[in-house]
């Protein structure tokens, strides 16, 4: 059946089976492969998605279930080709991954995380990534990139002090 | 060393990792993001048996369905394959990728479904009939040794597939000279790491060019190679594209069995053919679950602590199927004493068949299970002694100058300084107070422990455990290359000749080429050829790749250095030793004439009037690298210089049980790492501290547990627990650098780094906390239930 999704602000169109995942659908019809497959059983968090800025399984909704939300996949977070967000090279200053594979998830929980409350505790932050499994990391380098995201995206509007 | 730099810029410096920046926008490139059009889909059909005869598969309403192309037999592909690889000289423990005849485990693989989709895949693979004839099974590694034990390879004849016994040095002599004797039984688990992306693999047969391409989510020595042999295809017709990113392996990614299957399905089908594990499929046929272990220990000491000698018994479940898991029974002779001087030990080996599902490399190769077994000797010598339990350590540590140290079964240490790395680490935790709190949280009504290990990570892997436990096995190179190419207009590309699961490869090559010619890393392109243009290498394994592939880069780049250095010298008239090389130009040492190195490229790629005579033009270099102590074979004895390099660490844990419930929570993790040079601090301290997170999940949460019917209860994420962000603690590590003296930066291997001491640090702080009341543990997992129960039994006997 036809579904028409909103994707990173376009509307796109597919023809899906009912049973189909958001995450097959996002990744096989729409070429977007930035969100991964890890459980296919909502546990480890590697498909990730924001759906009307809100953190979900992209693994347990339907394609047909997500008509009429705005969808955010990590191809939408960088702001142009090239250019990070700064959340994104926060992860690159503290090297919060290795393999990549959960990194996508991570990044678009610590966007809606950040948008929501802009100065987390480390403690917050823990929270707020429990459900992205992370094999590789240990996951000491995610919280720092999280909480350096936060710290320059707090100074980032702060008003420069004038030079004397 | 003649080209070695004078101080270092980019090594050791706290720069990014280049491979993070396509991650974090969702722009790696898995094996699932491979795109081949006009793909078919792969489905498995499992065995509901742990030993099973198949007497007959029906796929005829399977075919039915429209959209399913093919249902592939064991039979069909058995007459069409090689066997694969065993390590082993086990002909009659016969693999294929589907059961020929006969299922050896819940869940292995009895017949393939191709379709258009994989959905459709599924479905039709439910509608396959398989007809079963069950067979007597055996699950339990003991009960696979009595003499009537189902056997899961008849024709083999026994479930044993290795049983070999080791004496290095006087053991009997030192045992009955020492004061003291304990004996112990400890058990590993069996678990993995068990990476978010599961297998995946897409498959190309191109038969006007007889040519097979592979795109595959892979960590495999010679995996080209063992494509060819079952394939019965010439090596050069096995193309590997090592430019995919893998989604995690630390070991397991070693998929051969799906791709035989899959390869021979594009061959016979004439179609591209892709097969993504599911998480089913992954957890109970991807044939990646890791050791699963009984010890039974013997150490004999002196009053004074000193352990004298040891005895190990090492038992190994390999499941159904031989492959290389009887090696990482092998690896740890290479540590067998630790960072201590036990003068003699006696080591058996064995390694059974029985009808679990398939075991493969998990990180460490079977070191940290044997870190395990020694670290319980050492706390159980202490406290048998009334002894400091690290004051035990420290009076058994080898000395800083002791090295290079000869342990018993023939490796000799290159470098430590034990009692250094753990002067800082409790000087860092401030050990009085660390003892006071933990004395605060037991008189809050917790059982609160300190948990202490003290182990070796043996790095720059050279399988030497091959001809080890093989003696028709002769390998003794496990070289890895690098190859640099200086463009017309100076730019530089290098290669890395295998795929790679997060080590960061790229940076680690571009950092050590930037460090010898002094120009910046960013400005090197790294590539990945494929398999056919590739030189020699053997694969991220056996913490290996800052020493090899670090060592191949870094002498290339000293080849092409030399080579600028020859044209610079030429054009000055000068003798080689009459210029200097830095910042890419070589210049006199009087300082009046110098070439930049725009010069000297132009020089190299357009004028060959002005090249030394005999000088080959243009700018190419390479170089395969031996591992350094390598090259010799194991005496008769079995003792043999195993891998060059040893990293310490040295772990103390604060962990505190709430005795209701029986749920253990880390309140603080120090960790002590002594890794050589090291060449980026970034990559290094993200696997430590993964390493630590995945020893947490060994100890406390992740295992593959199997009723005793065969059939694996875990299954899911659900039932088998990765730890979470609120399960992994806060770790502190603790520097030090002691450089090897057999690498070219003195760097040492940190891929396994954390997860070789923390399950025994965790052991050995639930069992400090239960001391008092007079249980302990002896079992990895430790499961939050057993140990409940455990807790609820000790309290209710002391009160009666």
């Amino acid at each position: 059946m036809k579904v028409q999704l909103s994707i990173n602000g376009e509307r796109r169109t597919a023809d899906v089976e009912p049973r189909k995942t958001l995450l097959d659908c996002l990744r096989e019809d729409f070429g977007l492969t930035g969100s991964h497959t890890g459980c296919e059983h909502g546990v480890c968090g590697a498909c990730t998605i924001l759906l009307d800025g809100e953190p979900v399984r992209a693994c347990l909704i339907f394609a047909v279930q997500a008509d009429g939300y705005e969808i955010t996949t990590i191809e939408g977070v960088a702001p142009a080709p090239g250019e990070l967000s700064v959340i994104q090279d926060a992860f690159c200053e503290t090297h919060g991954m290795q393999c990549g594979y959960c990194t996508p998830g991570m990044v678009l929980t610590a966007t809606a995380l950040l948008r929501d409350n802009p100065q987390p505790t480390r403690k917050e932050i823990v929270e707020a990534i429990s459900g992205n499994i992370c094999r590789c990391t240990g996951y000491g380098q995610i919280v720092e990139a999280i909480a350096l995201a936060a710290e320059r995206l707090a100074h980032a509007n702060a008003p420069q002090r004038a030079k004397p | 060393m003649s080209t070695a730099p004078r101080r270092l810029r980019y090594v050791s410096a706290n720069r990014r990792v280049r491979e993070d920046r396509r991650f974090v926008v969702g722009m790696g490139r898995y094996a699932a993001d491979v795109e081949a059009a006009n793909a078919l889909h792969v489905a498995l059909v499992p065995s509901a048996h742990p030993a099973a005869r198949i007497v007959s598969i029906d796929g005829s309403a399977a075919l039915a369905l429209p959209g399913v192309h093919y249902v592939l037999t064991g039979e069909e592909l058995a007459a069409a394959t090689e066997p694969l690889m065993n390590g082993l000289e086990t002909p009659e423990v016969k693999r294929y990728p589907l059961a020929l005849k006969q299922a050896r485990y819940v869940g292995e693989w009895i017949a393939a479904v191709v379709a258009d989709t994989r959905a459709l895949a599924e479905d039709a693979a439910e509608l396959v009939e398989v007809s079963y004839e069950p067979l007597p099974y055996v699950i339990d590694a003991e009960a696979a040794l009595r003499p009537d034990a189902a056997i899961v390879h008849p024709p083999h004849g026994s479930n044993v597939l290795l049983d070999r016994t080791f004496v290095w040095g006087e053991v009997e002599r030192d045992f009955a000279q020492s004061q003291r004797q304990l004996s112990f039984r400890v058990v590993w688990g069996r678990s993995s790491t068990v990476p978010i992306e599961t297998f995946g693999i897409t498959a190309i047969w191109d038969p006007w060019r007889e040519l097979l391409d592979v795109w595959a989510s892979i960590q495999m020595p010679k995996y080209s190679d063992q494509i060819a042999r079952a394939m019965r295809l010439p090596a050069n017709a096995v193309r590997v594209h090592q430019d995919v990113d893998v989604g995690g392996s630390y070991g397991v990614k070693r998929g051969i069995k799906h791709t035989i299957l899959c390869s021979y399905l594009a061959r016979r089908l004439g179609r591209p053919i892709r097969l993504i594990e599911d998480r089913l499929e992954n957890m109970r046929a991807g044939d990646a679950h890791g050791p699963d272990r009984i010890f039974d220990v013997s150490v004999a000491f002196n009053t004074d602590g000193i352990v004298r000698s040891m005895k190990m018994r090492a038992l190994d479940n390999v499941g159904a199927y031989a492959g290389r898991a009887p090696f990482q029974l092998g690896k740890p002779i290479g540590a067998i004493v630790g960072p201590y001087k036990i003068q003699s030990v006696e080591y058996r080996a064995q390694s059974v068949t029985t009808n679990k599902a398939v075991q493969e490399a998990v990180r460490g190769f079977g070191q940290s299970p044997t870190n395990y077994a020694i670290e319980t000797a050492i706390d159980k010598v202490a406290g048998a002694l009334r002894l400091d339990r690290i004051e035990v350590r420290r009076r058994n540590f080898i000395r800083k100058g002791e090295f290079p140290y000869l342990i018993p079964s023939g490796t000799r240490y290159d470098s430590g300084d034990y009692h250094t790395v753990v002067a800082k680490v409790l000087d860092h935790v401030g050990w009085d107070a660390l003892q006071t709190e933990r004395n605060r949280l037991r008189q809050s009504g917790l059982l609160a422990g300190i948990g202490i290990a003290a182990c070796l990570e043996p790095s720059g892997g050279n399988s030497t455990f091959e001809p080890l436990l093989n003696p028709k096995n002769t390998t003794s190179t496990w070289m890895e290359s690098c190859r640099i190419h200086v463009d017309a207009l100076g730019d530089i590309v290098t290669t890395v000749n295998t795929t790679s699961s997060g080590q960061g490869h790229e940076t680690l090559v571009a950092t050590v080429i930037g460090e010898v010619l002094e120009i910046d890393p960013d400005r090197i392109r790294v590539v990945r050829p494929d398999s056919l243009e590739s030189m020699p290498s053997n694969s991220p394994v056996g913490s290996r790749m800052a020493i090899m592939l670090g060592g191949a880069a870094y002498h290339a780049a000293g080849k092409l250095k030399q080579k600028l250095i020859g044209i610079g010298a030429h054009q000055f008239g000068a003798g080689e030793d009459a210029v200097v090389y830095a910042n890419g130009g070589v210049a006199t040492t009087a300082g009046d004439r110098r070439l930049a190195w725009a010069e000297l490229v132009n020089i190299a790629h357009r004028n060959w009037h002005l090249l030394p005579p005999g000088m080959e033009p243009g700018l190419e270099t390479n170089q395969i690298y031996q591992v350094p102590t390598g090259g010799t074979l194991p005496t008769p004895d079995g003792r043999v210089q195993m891998y060059p390099c040893h990293s310490f660490e040295f772990h103390v844990v604060l962990l505190a049980i709430d005795p209701d419930i029986g749920l253990p929570k880390i309140h603080r993790y120090v960790i002590g790492h002594d890794c050589g040079t090291v060449i980026n601090p970034h990559i290094v301290k993200g696997m430590t501290l993964g390493g630590i997170a995945h020893g947490i999940g060994a100890a406390l949460f992740e295992e593959f547990a199997y009723d005793d019917q065969g059939q694996m209860i875990t299954q899911t994420f659900m039932d088998y627990l990765l730890p979470s962000s609120q399960e992994v603690p806060e770790v502190e590590i603790v520097h030090h650098c002691t450089p090897s003296p057999y690498t070219v930066l003195g760097q040492k291997g940190s891929g396994e780094s954390g997860y070789l001491g923390a399950p025994a640090a965790i052991s050995s702080a639930v069992n400090d906390a239960l001391a008092p009341l007079g249980i302990a543990v002896a079992k990895l997992p430790i499961r939050l239930a057993a140990l409940g129960d455990a807790i609820a039994a000790a309290r209710q006997s002391s009160k009666a």
